[in-house]
Order: C-alpha cells, then structure tokens, then sequence
C-alpha cells in the first residue's frame, strides 16, 4: 500500500544514557531558590512592582509622531508643566512612538478624563493618538481583587487536582514550586522596573498552568515508577524518574520557548512584556519542576505502593536513607501495612 | 490503541474536514464571502477593539445620587399625600435613609398613616409579578418614618439602569454605527464597545448629555404637513416621530411639563381590559401643571417628546389631576415596555461616569494584526521545524496533528463567535506550543519502549497508551486554570483563556487522535512486511 510520507528517522539528540544526579544538587537549589524567593519578597516589599493603569488607575497613551521622531525631553518639559501630577514618559518600540503614563488624578473619573484631555492638546496634532487607556480607581481596585483571586483560585485547584490525582506530597510539591515559579516571576519584574499589569496576570496563571504540567509528567513517572521498582531507595527513584524523563522536558521547553520566542521578537510592543514574562516563566518552570517540586519529595517521603510485591523477606526495605524522616515513614509503611 | 474501526476513521476525517470548511471564511474579505453560495458558511472571526481599533467604555452610574433623588421625591410625595388627607404635620425631611415626619394632633395619627402608606408600591411590573414592596411606613409616637427597603433600591437602580441603556444606545446608533454594542455589566455599569470609533470625544460629549424629555401640546388644527406646506403658526414647531412612518407633529414649543417632574414610568396591564398600558406618575409639581393641563384639554392629544422626536402622542380621555395616569393604546407587552423605558430615560437622567476608557486606533490595531500573524506564523514553523527533526516521519504526523490542531481552534472559535484579541493570538502560539507536548510524550515513550528491547508495534502501542495518563493529567491541570482565568478574568485575561481552554480541548484531538490515526494508517501500509525501524 502506498503512503504519502517516506520513512525518516528522527534526530534523537538526546544521550539516553545520561544519569545525572540531580537529587544531589538539591541542598545547592533548595538553598538558592530560597535566596531567590526571598530577595523576590523583599524587592516586592520594599521596591514594589511598577503597576500598569489596569491596577492602580490613572491614563496611559500612546502617541505616534507623523513625521519623524519624537522629542521626549520637549515632551517631558511640556507635559510636566501641566500640573497633572507625576507623567512618565517613555520611548515605545521605534523612535516615533511615545507612551506616556498619567498618575490616578485626585478628584475623581472627570478629573481624570480632564488630565487626558490637557495631555492630548499640548501634544498638538503632529502626534496620532494610537491607544488611549483610562482606568479609575472603583475599577482598578476591583482588576487588582480579581486579579489575586485568580492566581489563588488556580492556586488552589491545581493544588486539589494533584491530591486527588496523586498523594498529597506530590501536591504540596507541586504548589511549593509553583509559589517558586510565580514568586521569582514577580521578582524579576520588580527588578527591572517592568510594567506588571492585567497581561502579565494572564501570563503569570499560564506559568502556573505551565510549570503544573511539567511537574505533573515528573510525577506520573515517579508513581509509575515507584510501582515498578519496589525496593529502589527513593533518592535514586527520583533521580531515575527525572532522568528518564528529561528528554521531553527538554524538548518540550524547546518546542514552548521557540512559539515564545516568536512572540517576544515578531509579536510587536503591545505583548513584549507579556511574552517576556512567559519566556522567563517557563524557563523557570522548567527548573522548578526538576529541581524542586521532585526533590520535595525526597523530603516529604511517599508512601510506596507494595500492591502484588514479591515474597515479604522481599518485600522488606533494603536501602532507606536514614537522614530523612519521610524515607522513615515509607519504610515503616512498606514494611508494616501493605495496603489492601 | 492502533487499530481503527472504519466509522472512526470517517469521523476523524469529517470533523478535520468540518475545521477547515469553518476556518476558510477568515481567510477572505468580508466581501468575497459574502457572494459565496449561501450552503457555504460565512461566519468570520469577529476581531477585538485591540485588532480593528475602536472605542471600549465602561460607564458607572451614581447610585447614592439615584438613592437621594429619590428620597427627595419620596419627600414630595409624602406632602402632598398628607395635605390631601388634610393632616397637619411639621417637620418633614430627609433623616439618613429615610424621609421623616411629626404629625401635630395624636388624634390624626392613623389618618395620616393611612394617607403615606399609598404611597407603597409593589416592586416589579405586573408583567413580572410583585416582588415585595419599593418602601415601608412605620408609625411610632407621632413620627411616621418612610423608609426604601433594599429591593425597593435594587429596582430603582435596575430600571435607571435600562433607562441609561436605552439612552446611550439612542445616541451611540444616532452616530451611524450598528456594530456597535451597549450592554448592562454588574447591576450599576454600562459598557459601550464601539469598533472603528478613533475620536471619542464626541461619543463622550454624547453620553455625557442628559436626556430632554417634555411634554407639549399639539396644534389643534393644522397637520404637520399643512404647516410644511404653508408656514408653522408663531410659537409652534414641527417634530419628528420616532416611528419609521414618518410622521410629523406640529406641537407648542414651551413644554407644558418637563421630564424632570416624571417620577418614574413602568409597563403593565390595564385591570379591566386587560391590554398592555404605561403607567406613569409626577412630582408634585409636574401633577399640578399636568392636572391643569389635561382639565382643559380632554378629547385632545398631547405629545411625549424625547431628545426633540415624537415618542407618542395619546389623546387626553379624562383630567389627571392626582398625578399618576396611565397610557393605553395600540401597545404591545414589547412596545410598552419600550415606551416605559424611554419615559424613564427621560425622567431619571442619571449621571453617568466614564470609570474605564480602552481606546486603540485603527493603525496600531492593524499593525497588531501584521505583528500577530508573523509572531504566529513563525512561532509555528519553528515548532513544525523542531518536531519534523527530532521525530522523523512521525514528526510529520505530529505536524499534520499540530496543522489540524489550528483550523480546529480558528473554527471553534468562529462558529462560537468568539472575539479573537493580541492575547488571544498569543494564547494561540502558545496552544501550539502545549499541543506538540502531548506528542513529544508519546514519541519519547516509544523510543523508551524501543531501547528497552520491545518490537516496533509493541512499542508503538505501549508509547500511545502509556503515555496517555500523563498528557490528560498535564492538560486537565491547564485546563483548570484556563477556566479560572475565564471565570474571574476581564478584559486581556479573559481573551487569553478562551484560546487557551479551546486550545488544549483541540490539542488533545489533534495531538492523540489525528496523530493516532496517521501513525495506523502508516502501520496497515507496511501491510505484511515486517518493520524492521520505527522511524522516530
């Protein structure tokens, strides 16, 4: 029978082989994805995140000059002057383009309104206004709750989903390197000054739903392998189940970060820092599912399923590291209480 | 997992078949979908105001004005009930939420009680049945307090509500634009999306208008077209009927009420012959120039104008001297309604306020449309590219999967009408991202089963099945968070999870089952031959 497609063999750039030790490395990660947490925290708390209008109010606009570039520093000086309170004014992707950001004016939605118009008349008629955004204070503090609730929400019924689908260390696991993920994440953003609004919300929640997944595939093979291999010591089982599940990872990143990239470079100004926020989301994702959500296991124990094990001499632990309290208690459930 | 029943094979082909006959529309101009023949679908994607530009405002009406309006009305009214019934009384006004009065003699107490308490109406149209009442009397000493109860409120500010609706929507359409779309958002916001619109100041100076509605007396003799024809008598002026008929009334200039004296307009029935009326009711002194009014005018029409056009013109049948009356005529349940809500418009000119401006003109919207379709298009052949060499001819299958994984989303979301916005494009990248991943999982797994000495099919058949499980843990997990993200999201959120959530439904078809089929149909090709390589 005739098929339209020739036989060809993929590129299997992978090197099976590899067995890289990374529960070994866990202390090292532990310890840096703490510091990066808590610098994270501290940037939040004590530089803040530089708000977009959709969460603190206030007007941004987006001007584009007929001929020729734009003059910002004329811009500043004249815009300054119209006591309209703090305006920042900014080089937006090529030079014609300027966005200017108004603060939440004192005195309500028609001051606000007002301070729009004044901006628009100074410019004068050599610039095109391309994107008007007004959001007033009812409406930005109610994008702000929803916004935190949405994160919370999807928070929570991942954290759900993943106890009912696996035991509940992987849950917690899983939600640690989330929290990771969107922490480091808010983090990089307060760094660098990077706008953070309604988008970069969107893009945080596909982060989360990004980084579960990876997780969620190290964890399938974690379970799978836990049932296959019986009395492997945990540390290796883990090591094991990452490895053999690395090329994926791997090449699904890849596969992810090459539409991103696209995005990043071709998707133009108005999604720059939402593509940026994902690039860097599902990097970080990538790691936090190998180097965190697997090795918090190694820490919390799991309880080893012993269902049709080998005879019970067998069946009894061989290798348990002693270190850890959680391998204890998977010992303890191996050897004691072989469920059903 | 690798064999397919023919019927399987036919759906999986007509619902590939059905993606790109739905999708094709969007390749076209309007216009050339227009003249296709009418079997063909002819649904496109709607684009957002972010694509095609236009106008997003989300107006907010003042519900503690709309509350002291009315408290001052229901102040008026218990006047006017009280000297009716001839009670004396002092010190009437407005206390915190409620409206305030001593009655001077104890010995009028009920008398006066009874006289307020007319003024208690029952919530809800009688179209819609009674849900409670708008407020509630209480007599203690010698104070009876009026007090609106909570329903009471929620209504007032439901109808102003669809009386602000109907008066942004008038103007919005006077401007010349049908897509234009004015919807009720929570219980006190309107938003008005307007595609195209690059100057909103005059959509705003339109909005920003109260309503005029008067009422004025019509000309007795000459015909609209009489007064064309020859000249309109001094003082008189020629008006327009809302009605498509065009018909014209010749009507006094000086209103002979405003509709700042209408308290409120609602539709219902009339008791005994059961057709659809409006009733209406004035303030105390729109009651009295309207009682004066239509003492000596009976037998003749008056006219209810709005924004300077005829809504109707009803003939007095007898005085209204209370205040309330009621309108009957050649109503439908429709068309009283309408009526009412218009009266409404008029009567409760609600201030509204612009809380949310998202303007986006027509040269960045298409700029974001090129942008969007570039990052697309190479952010696809990147993946195409990265899947055909890391997976060989299965890599292709993948490909054909991903190929059919697009014209399902784009045809999803235009049968459902879905608004296609930048987030939503970039949702779009990242779906193809998301669904290569449920064939990396099933290729690796195959390759994992090869290494570990299985036969080709063997191994073919445990990658499909075992790596099922995790690619329906992986995307059910994104799935709950798309539908969070739609659930509590507005604006770029929600645009974004729609994609996503149609994204990672076709994904799975495309990815498992399309892939699937391809790789069986390449197995049953070798025929009886036996494989000796599996080429991923």
């Amino acid at each position: 029978m005739f098929f339209p497609v020739p036989d060809f063999k993929g590129f299997d750039f992978f090197p099976h082989n590899l067995r890289i030790p990374f529960m070994r490395y866990k202390g090292l990660c532990f310890t840096l994805s703490l510091i990066f947490m808590a610098a994270s925290l501290g940037l939040y708390f004590t530089k803040g995140l530089n708000y977009g209008v959709d969460f603190i109010g206030g007007s941004l606009i987006e001007v584009q000059h007929k001929n020729g570039p734009a003059d910002l520093s004329e811009m500043r000086e004249k815009l300054n002057a119209l006591g309209i309170g703090s305006v920042q004014i900014q080089s937006f992707g090529a030079d014609t383009d300027v966005l200017i950001r108004v603060e939440q004016q004192k005195g309500g939605e028609g001051e606000q309104q007002a301070a729009m118009k004044k901006v628009v008349d100074t410019l004068g008629p050599e610039y095109t206004q391309r994107r008007i955004e007004v959001v007033g204070p009812a409406v930005s503090s109610e994008l702000r709750r929803t916004g935190l609730i949405a994160v919370f929400a999807s928070l929570i019924a991942i954290i759900i989903y993943v106890w009912f689908r696996f035991e509940w260390q992987f849950a917690l696991g899983t939600v640690v390197a989330l929290l990771h993920d969107v922490l480091v994440t808010v983090g990089l953003f307060s760094l660098l000054g990077l706008e953070f609004d309604l988008s970069i919300v969107a893009s945080l929640l596909t982060i989360l739903g990004y980084s579960v997944n990876d997780s969620v595939v190290v964890s399938d093979r974690i379970r799978e392998n836990l049932r296959k291999y019986k009395r492997m010591d945990l540390t290796e089982l883990l090591n094991v189940s990452i490895n053999e599940t690395l090329s994926r990872t791997i090449l699904t990143g890849m596969t992810a970060i090459a539409g991103i990239l696209a995005l990043l470079i071709f998707g133009g100004e108005v999604i720059r820092n939402f593509s940026f926020a994902m690039l860097f989301g599902i990097l970080i994702g990538t790691y936090s599912s190998i180097f965190i959500a697997a090795p918090m296991l190694g820490f919390l124990g799991v309880k080893r399923d012993t269902i049709g094990s080998a005879p019970k001499v067998e069946a009894a632990p061989v290798i348990a590291p002693a270190t850890s309290a959680g391998a204890d208690r998977a010992k303890a459930a191996a050897a004691g209480r072989p469920r059903r | 997992m690798l064999h397919f029943e023919r019927w399987k094979i036919i759906a999986v082909v007509l619902v590939c078949l059905a993606g790109v006959l739905f999708t094709v529309p969007n390749f076209f101009s309007k216009q050339t979908v227009d003249s296709w023949p009418g079997w063909l679908p002819h649904r496109q994607l709607p684009l957002g105001l972010d694509l095609q530009g236009g106008a997003h405002l989300l107006l907010a009406m003042d519900t503690k004005e709309l509350e002291k309006d009315w408290l001052t009305t229901l102040r008026d009214d218990t006047r006017r009930q009280l000297r009716e019934a001839k009670v004396g009384f002092t010190g009437l006004g407005v206390v915190g939420n409620s409206v305030q009065v001593k009655i001077t003699k104890p010995e009028e107490m009920d008398k006066a009680t009874e006289a307020v308490k007319k003024l208690v109406t029952p919530i809800g149209n009688a179209i819609l049945g009674s849900g409670g009442n708008d407020i509630t009397v209480a007599s203690s000493g010698d104070t009876i307090t009026v007090t609106p109860t909570q329903q009471g409120m929620q209504h007032r500010v439901s109808s102003a509500a669809s009386a602000a609706i109907e008066t942004v929507n008038r103007r919005v359409n006077a401007m010349g634009t049908s897509e234009s779309t004015v919807v009720r958002q929570g219980t006190d916001r309107i938003l008005v999306q307007f595609p195209g619109l690059q100057d909103t100041k005059q959509l705003k100076d339109l909005i920003g208008q109260t309503a005029k509605l008067t009422f004025h007396s019509v000309h007795p003799d000459i015909s609209a077209e009489e007064a064309k024809q020859t000249r309109t008598p001094v003082g008189y002026k020629v008006y327009p009927s809302t009605e498509a008929d065009g018909r014209s009334y010749v009507l006094q200039e000086t209103p002979v009420v405003s509709g700042e004296d209408l308290v409120d307009a609602q539709p219902g029935f009339d008791q005994r012959t059961n057709e659809p009326i409006i009733s209406f009711r004035f303030n105390q002194s729109g009651a009295r120039k309207f009682g004066t009014f239509t003492k000596d005018n009976v037998g003749s029409p008056f006219a209810i104008v709005l924004d300077n056009k005829v809504l109707s013109a009803p003939v007095i049948r007898e005085p209204i001297l209370g205040g309330s009356g009621q309108i009957s005529g050649s109503f439908t349940v429709d068309s009283a309604s309408t009526l009412a809500v218009q009266l409404r418009s008029g009567a409760l000119p609600t201030k509204l306020t612009i809380v949310e401006e998202r303007t986006v003109g027509p040269s960045l919207g298409a700029d974001s449309i090129e942008a969007g379709k570039l990052a697309g298009l190479v952010g696809c052949l990147a993946t195409a590219v990265l899947t055909i060499v890391a997976y060989g001819t299965f890599g292709v299958f993948a490909v054909i999967g991903l190929i059919v994984h697009g014209f399902l989303i784009i045809a999803l979301m235009t049968i459902l009408g879905t608004t296609l916005t930048l987030p939503g494009i970039a949702g779009f990248v990242l779906t193809i991202g998301m669904a290569v991943d449920a064939n990396v999982l099933i290729y690796e797994r195959i390759r994992e089963e090869l290494r570990s000495g299985k036969s080709p099919i063997a191994a073919i058949d445990q990658g499909f099945q075992r790596a099922w499980i995790t690619i329906l843990d992986s995307q059910l997990t994104t799935l709950a968070a798309a539908l969070i993200m739609f659930w509590l999201g507005s604006g770029p959120i929600r645009g974004f999870a729609v994609t996503l959530t149609i994204g990672i439904l076709t994904s799975v078809f495309a990815a498992v089952t399309v892939t699937r089929l391809l790789v069986s149909l390449w197995l049953k090709s070798k025929g009886k031959s036996r494989i000796v390589e599996v080429p991923v």
